[in-house]
């Protein structure tokens, strides 16, 4: 080969590269760089006194951060999904597909008596539409069919029922007393068992008296009334329990997601080496998902008054109050979370097991809280979902109830101020 | 350039050990920076570079030492530094969902930059980094090299004093390198400091000084030149006219050689200090040696001490793979098609066995998706892909049993230990007679040693690497792909690496591989260059860097190639888009 081989690697940069300046133009990129240069000079500190060294606040990052956050959260699309699709899916769910009221209970009633009083108690029961009554005489015989899931409870007419109950005449306790047993391995069940028959002895008192014509209420041991939900229908308990739900993946799930998204893609890296404060960066978190949570929360406040006929009984005003404050605790559990686990797997589960899982399932939205074991039921205090579903039933269906709402308003803001704290003792403006 | 002599940064005996590690990321390092110049922070990955760097941003403290930027403490006055310097992390630090304007508002808006000198600067940057048409364009649907443009003009927003780039070449073809070293070369000008971190040795040798990290500690600190002088007259050419890489592997194995690579059709040999004999006639080679200028990478592999002395332990272990002549890699008119954009667009070319093919192109040009196609892990739009003779598309799973393949991310069981990661890849393989024994012998030749029982999520990036490449060979296949084997690996390592790969094709064994290390495509028998979809180029790596030859660059690197035959096909095809 004639060439001459060729020693030196070409540099990766050829010289020519190296001086010649990129500006076609010929201008400097910065103008003012005199002053920049003067400093260079003596790397003289810009002193305390510089705009940036003292204001934690600047109203313009802070707008900066939350309009970016804003354009984020309108092209992702899982963002709107969470606020306003998964609302839908679930109102819908618990609105018409799941519905915990329970028509024909299986039912025994045990006879110790046999007048007309206790036949016509008996026959009221029957007539009741979530009733399948199995008539007895031995008490024994209908537990033990209650033991093998036969019977999912019992009513006993004791024996003397009739002429105590027909002895009373003015409401004092005469000791007419009935008995319900019901199946407490399924404590929802027995509720509605509960409920139910209380409702069918009310409705027989009360018609008994209508044909006697007297407007004395003969006291049987078993007063029932049906507050709030006279209709005993599940789906305006879910309904405003689903919006607890979809509150807590809002503030909890999305945001940890988010930030722990921003620590994965090294964009969390770029913005700290910028004069940011780690103020505005929690509040740049902060109010556009709180802006989110809202959204989603009237959203989903319309379609359960304007589809599923939930009653609003409370203001708009406690509502907006309520829901406030819950998503302000949900933004600081997903905000500690997400500063702790920079990963979004980790947040996520995080997220799902200290927000989601205890909304669903220890908020007293499904499950009450009253029929679960004590140690479960103290642990429910510890999480916020039971006060704002508490909150949210109180406010839909009774009403605006100062005590409740302002007992269960603190305690939430007592809880995001200590999410808040924590996060902020251990969010730093560094990396680790 | 007006020269300061005073530094922007100081550090004496700057340590970090970050809790629960065995090392520390960085121990006793002393570097002054000085503004008005590149400095260059160089060295594999795990070095401490970037560690260094979020120090000097104000954005990790410290366990030991001093640390001076910019005349302040940076664990006391991290809002100062955060104000004065620009920082661009790796990967750019961009928001790919917001558009190139909404990137470039966000940071003005954080940096305070406000009104005509807000509109003055985008037009500026805009202009410098040639993106103005594409403000409104998302920055995830940039290219790399737009990518780092961005992320660049969105880190120079405020006219930062210092300037801090983690690895901005990495990810990025040699086109928009070379574009982003002028940029930067700019500003530098105008009187801005510059900590360029790369493990480039090419880009680190460019720098006016350089500091150069290895396992945390500085092995040196200077003007790239005062190292590579210490090569100086130590380092050879060798012509050679017979197969290349066997005559590199004779050499490698003369003790006074402590360092060799393919250079076109010639050896580049360091020769260790002292020992300045050596007789390329006795290793059977003809040529004589010739001293050259000695690069960077020449001096950073001697000062480490060379690469491990010896043979290809696993080529020496496999069975001969006749030579047959047949083509065992066949790609014909082979296309994919996402939507309307054509990844891959009429790919044809066919590799004999036992020879080494090389893949080669930019970021985003297709040779992933060509690469997966081959291997069958990718259903081809239109044309077909044989292996061995077999059509993936119809006995797969039997032509997937002849190849091996060794992923671009490591993508084996990080919680699983070495030896489990074997012992599941042969079970997989299905080698049910001497499982135990294969495992062990590969324990042996990429000699993992205690390593064995390590999880291997917690080995070093050279390690992980050897562990794909064993569980890749496990069923000793005739067919090898090799997918980016040696990015992100020091050269020490990838130097091992390469011995290995030549040892396999010694054996018979056919590998197709694809690497953007220009250096490396020297080691093929022949080379595709894959642009925008298209196979622009085939053939021996020397054949096209003849093909590129003028009057004023008589002799073109590989690197030179490719650039020149890139811009060829964009005149042809009318112009850059």
């Amino acid at each position: 080969m004639g060439v001459k081989p060729k020693h030196e690697r070409t540099p990766f940069f050829t010289n020519e590269m190296k001086t010649e300046s990129p500006n076609s133009q010929g201008e400097t990129l910065f103008r003012r760089l005199p002053s920049a240069k003067r400093r260079l000079e003596t790397a003289a500190p810009l002193g305390d006194s510089h705009p940036f060294m003292v204001q934690k606040l600047n109203p313009r990052r802070l707008l900066a951060l939350i309009r970016k956050e804003g354009v984020q959260i309108l092209r992702d699309p899982s963002s709107i999904l969470i606020a306003f699709i998964l609302p839908v899916i679930l109102l819908f769910l618990f609105g018409y597909a799941v519905s915990l009221d329970s028509t024909k209970l299986r039912i025994g009633v045990v006879m110790q008596e046999r007048t007309p009083v206790s036949e016509s108690l008996l026959a009221a029961v029957r007539d009741s539409k979530y009733f399948t009554v199995t008539p007895g005489f031995a008490l024994k015989e209908m537990e033990g069919q209650l033991v093998a899931g036969k019977l999912r409870g019992i009513l006993v007419i004791p024996v003397n029922f009739s002429r105590l109950f027909a002895e009373n005449t003015g409401g004092e306790d005469t000791g007419a007393r009935l008995q319900i047993i019901a199946d407490g391995s399924e404590p929802n069940t027995a509720s509605f068992v509960q409920n139910y028959l209380r409702a069918a002895i009310g409705g027989w008192q009360a018609a008994r008296a209508r044909d006697q014509g007297s407007n004395a209420h003969p006291g049987i041991e078993i007063e029932t009334r049906m507050w709030f939900n006279p209709s005993l229908e599940s789906k305006n308990y879910l309904v405003p329990g689903s919006i607890a739900i979809v509150m807590t993946l809002i503030g909890t799930l999305l945001t940890s997601l988010v930030v722990a998204r921003e620590w994965e893609r090294g964009t969390m890296e770029a913005l700290m080496a910028t004069p940011v404060s780690i103020q505005e960066l929690v509040l740049g978190k902060l109010i556009p998902y709180f802006l989110l949570g809202v959204g989603s929360m009237s959203f989903c406040t319309l379609v359960s008054v304007g589809i599923f006929h939930t009653p609003l009984r409370g203001s708009v005003v406690a509502l907006a109050l309520v829901t406030s404050v819950f998503l302000a605790a949900c933004l600081g559990q997903g905000l500690l979370i997400s500063t702790l686990a920079k990963s979004q797997f980790i947040a996520g589960q995080a997220a799902l097991i200290l927000g989601f899982l205890p909304s669903f399932q220890l908020s007293g939205f499904i499950f009450e809280i009253r029929s679960m074991p004590a140690p479960i039921q103290a642990l429910t205090y510890l999480f916020p979902a039971r006060y704002f579903v508490q909150s949210l039933h109180t406010i839909f269906l009774a009403g605006d109830i100062g005590a409740v709402l302002w007992r269960n308003g603190l305690i939430l803001l007592g809880f995001a101020t200590v999410f808040f704290l924590l996060t902020a003792r251990v969010t730093r403006k560094k990396l680790t | 350039m007006s020269r300061i002599d005073k530094p922007i940064v100081r550090a004496r005996n700057l340590t970090k050990r970050f809790p629960k590690a065995k090392k520390a990321a960085l121990e006793g390092l002393d570097a002054d920076i000085f503004p008005g110049r590149i400095t260059g922070l160089a060295g594999p990955d795990g070095a401490g570079k970037t560690t260094f760097l979020r120090m000097v941003a104000g954005l990790l403290d410290l366990t030991e030492g001093e640390l001076t930027v910019l005349g302040v403490d940076p664990a006391t006055k991290a809002e100062e530094i955060h104000i004065r310097t620009g920082y661009m992390p790796q990967r750019f630090g961009l928001y790919e969902d917001l558009s190139v304007q909404q990137n470039m508002d966000l940071y003005a808006d954080l940096r305070g930059v406000q009104g005509q000198q807000r509109q003055e600067t985008f037009e500026r940057l805009l202009g410098f980094t040639d993106l103005k048409r594409f403000t409104d364009r998302k920055a995830g649907a940039l290219s790399g090299g737009m990518k780092q443009k961005l992320g660049l003009a969105c880190a120079l927003i405020s006219k930062p004093e210092l300037l801090l780039l983690d690895e901005p070449g990495v990810g990025v073809d040699p086109i928009s390198r070379r574009e982003l070293w002028k940029m930067v070369q700019a500003l530098v000008a105008e009187g801005i400091g510059v900590i360029w971190s790369t493990a480039y040795l090419d880009e680190a040798e460019m720098c006016e000084s350089v500091i150069v990290l290895n396992e945390g500690k500085s092995i040196f600190s200077g003007a790239p030149g005062e190292l590579t002088d210490r090569v100086g007259d130590r380092t050879f050419i060798l012509p050679v006219t017979q197969d290349k890489r066997q005559a590199l592997q004779r050499a490698l194995e003369v003790d006074s050689v402590v360092d060799g690579v393919v250079q076109g059709n010639h050896l580049r040999l360091v020769l260790r200090k002292g020992a300045k004999d050596f007789d390329a006639a006795a290793i059977g080679l003809e040529g004589k040696l010739r001293q050259v200028k000695p690069r960077f990478e020449d001096a950073f592999i001697d000062a480490l001490g060379g690469p491990r002395r010896g043979k290809s332990r696993i080529a020496e272990a496999l069975r001969q793979i006749p030579h047959d002549g047949d083509a065992v890699i066949e790609a014909h008119d082979l296309t994919k098609k996402f939507g309307d954009f054509a990844a891959t667009d009429r790919v044809t070319f066919a590799v004999k066995r036992g020879e080494l093919f090389g893949l080669l192109g930019p970021n985003g040009a297709g040779k992933s998706t060509t690469f997966k196609m081959m291997c069958g892990l990718l259903k081809p739009t239109s044309g077909t892909a044989r292996v061995t003779g077999l059509d993936l598309q119809h006995s797969g799973s039997k032509a997937r049993s002849r190849l091996g393949y060794m992923a671009q991310k490591f993508s084996l069981y990080a919680d699983l230990t070495v030896r489990q990661n074997l012992d599941f890849f042969s079970g997989i393989y299905g080698l049910k007679n001497g499982q135990k024994k294969a495992v062990d012998s590969m324990l042996e030749i990429f000699a993992f040693g205690d390593q064995a029982d390590v999880p291997s999520g917690q080995l070093p990036l050279g390690f992980k690497q050897r562990l794909s490449m064993a569980a890749a060979l496990m069923h000793e296949p005739d067919v090898l792909f090799l997918d980016e084997p040696t990015s992100g690996v020091d050269p020490i390592t990838r130097r091992e690496f390469w011995k290995h790969i030549n040892g396999l094709v010694e054996k018979g064994v056919t590998v197709m591989v694809t690497t953007h290390f220009m250096d490396e495509a020297e080691y093929c028998d022949r080379i595709g260059l894959v642009y925008r979809g298209q196979l622009i180029a085939l053939g021996p790596p020397d054949e096209l860097k003849r093909n590129v030859k003028t009057p004023e660059l008589e002799n073109p690197t590989m690197e030179d190639a490719f650039i020149a035959l890139i811009r060829e096909f964009d005149q042809e095809n009318g112009g850059k888009a």
